[in-house]
């Protein structure tokens, strides 16, 4: 597995396998969730994959009522909207993901820094979505 | 400590390292744009004619198109809306400019302000003396949700993924705002509320209606349908109500939102040098600025645009001037949100201070500071591709003295500026306009 390129469809592949995987520096320690092939910080290009333990805290949060074709095909809409939002990982990275087991009703009830845990969403055989649960 | 504070150290020395400036001087002589609106019976080429033919009247000794060297035409998403692509030389064609270049320009909701910045480039390089910019987006043929979705295609892949829309990701860093400064929904309604009541001055806006306006409409229709006539006491009760504003992306609603637009914007600029020959009353680019950012999961901190910041200094550092310099602007308000962390990234206000500058009436059009004169593009519409330029005609007309009734009301207007910005941030300009 290690071998794999640092690249979106890695990522992927690694969600379809419920692994949510990133990218860590081997000069300057810098972790890259989702995977990036060049250090930024750096500049070096030595990376390593690390599995995440998929805790984390809500950074950021919306919930959609106009949603795109692709939610829409889900089944949300004006009246059944969708959470999405930015998690900050306990490694300290930040990924987008949606955000589960909530009221997406209820936006005022719904917390920044409240903890969350990683679940994985299959949609079709090869599709695999990230999103979040309270913990 | 923000990421201002810690990084600003560091802007300060790369801005005096490289201190930008241009070859030679550039002035804008002329601008036009067609009104923003929805329209079943017009199409891009349509409004194009509109722009440039105000632009042509605009110059005020005359001038032979014949003398345009090239055109530069913002564009961001007709592929996708109405399937057609390659857009500069259509346009290049309808105004009768070909075989000269004409070049596409794309950077999301920023497309024109690019182009723009291209002309300037050409102009400032010595390659050409004249070239005409602009801009161009028809929308209003697709539903709702596919605007949403061809607007999102300039998101973050990321992002997507995630179900974010545009009003998502603004609506994401509104909770992140919030849950920093303590700012809450009604301090979004004071944008809303200002910008509205700049609007039915601009005689070039989408919606020229204040809140109230549309609030007593509402209730003049209930009333004559015999329904419940609401009961609303002002304009944030009314924005309260979530049938008059529903949700889009929670905290944005209705209100906090652009429309969906059609519409055109052009400008003629020229080397300062030979501007004269134009007009008496040439308007000089004195500092433009670029940057680009990252998506949301790459930020430490939602509150504030990296590229915004960037491209501000960048501008600043060109012209020698300040914050302080800046008259008015036009900053790119597509969500109520992004026009308070605007007006802060500039440099008008404190970081956390934007809103509360905007409670205080510090950005109304008789303000300390009056943003969005135009009405923004919550009021004035923004046809994406278009509005880059349309908001330094904006500038370029206060600077002149022509705005009419929305005339800010300086005594000796001299600096104005627009902020233009494309997907989630990921693209920012800032353009200084001076009247010399």
């Amino acid at each position: 597995m290690q071998d794999r390129p640092f690249s979106d469809i890695s990522f992927e592949s690694y969600l379809n396998e419920e692994k949510l995987m990133g990218s860590r520096c081997s000069g300057c320690r810098t972790l890259y969730l989702p995977p990036r092939p060049i250090c930024t910080a750096c500049r070096g290009s030595q990376m390593r994959w690390e599995q995440v333990s998929g805790k984390g805290r809500l950074a950021a949060f919306t919930c959609i009522s106009i949603a795109p074709p692709a939610m829409i095909a889900e089944g949300y809409n004006r009246h059944n909207p969708y959470i999405s939002g930015v998690v900050e990982l306990e490694e300290g990275t930040r990924v987008d993901a949606r955000i589960e087991g909530i009221d997406p009703r209820k936006p005022e009830e719904i917390r920044i820094g409240m903890p969350l845990k990683v679940r994985f969403l299959h949609r079709g055989e090869h599709r695999t979505y990230l999103a979040f649960d309270p913990a | 400590m923000s990421g201002w504070d810690r990084q600003e150290g560091e802007r300060e020395e790369m801005r005096m390292k490289k201190r930008r400036k241009l070859g030679r001087g550039v002035a804008v002589v002329g601008a036009g744009m067609s009104r923003f609106g929805m329209y079943k019976e017009k199409n891009s080429k349509d409004l194009f004619v509109e722009a440039f033919q105000e632009m042509t009247a605009s110059v005020d000794k005359g001038f032979d198109p014949d003398d345009i060297d090239a055109l530069y035409l913002g564009n961001f998403t007709n592929d996708f809306f109405i399937h057609q692509s390659h857009w500069g030389p259509i346009i290049s064609d309808l105004v009768g400019l070909t075989p000269r270049p004409a070049t596409r320009t794309e950077g999301a909701c920023a497309s024109s302000a690019l182009a723009f910045r291209e002309g300037v480039f050409a102009i400032a390089s010595g390659f050409y003396d004249v070239v005409l910019v602009g801009g161009l987006e028809e929308m209003s043929k697709r539903t709702t949700e596919e605007v949403a979705e061809g607007l999102a295609l300039a998101t973050v892949p990321y992002e997507g993924q995630a179900g974010f829309t545009f009003p998502g990701v603004f609506g994401a860093v509104a909770t992140a705002y919030f849950a920093k400064y303590g700012a809450n929904r009604e301090h979004l309604m004071n944008v809303t509320i200002k910008s509205h009541n700049n609007a039915p001055l601009n005689p070039k806006a989408q919606f020229p209606l204040t809140v109230r306006d549309m609030m007593n409409k509402k209730i003049e229709g209930a009333r004559k349908k015999g329904q419940d006539v609401p009961g609303w006491a002002d304009e944030k009760e009314f924005l309260s109500d979530l049938r008059a504003n529903p949700v889009v992306a929670w905290p944005m609603h209705l209100y906090d939102c652009c429309p969906i637009s059609d519409g055109a914007s052009c400008m003629l600029l020229v080397a300062e040098e030979i501007a004269r020959n134009f007009t008496d009353a040439p308007i000089s680019v004195a500092g433009i600025g670029q940057g680009s950012g990252r998506g949301l999961h790459a930020c430490e901190d939602l509150t504030f645009f990296e590229a915004t910041r960037y491209a501000a200094q960048e501008a600043y550092g060109m012209s020698g001037l300040s914050p302080d310099d800046v008259q008015f602007a036009e900053v790119h308000d597509c969500f109520s949100i992004a026009e308070i962390l605007h007006i802060e990234d500039l440099g008008f206000f404190q970081p956390g201070e934007g809103y509360k500058a905007v409670a205080e009436g510090m950005t109304r059009l008789d303000g300390s500071k009056p943003i969005n004169t135009s009405g923004g593009l919550k009021c004035k519409g923004h046809p994406v591709g278009a509005t880059g330029v349309s908001q330094l005609y904006e500038v370029w007309t206060q600077l002149r003295g022509r705005a009419g009734k929305r005339q800010v009301p300086a005594a000796d207007l001299r600096v104005g500026a627009a902020h233009n910005l494309g997907g989630t941030g990921g693209t920012c300009t800032f353009t200084i306009f001076e009247r010399r």
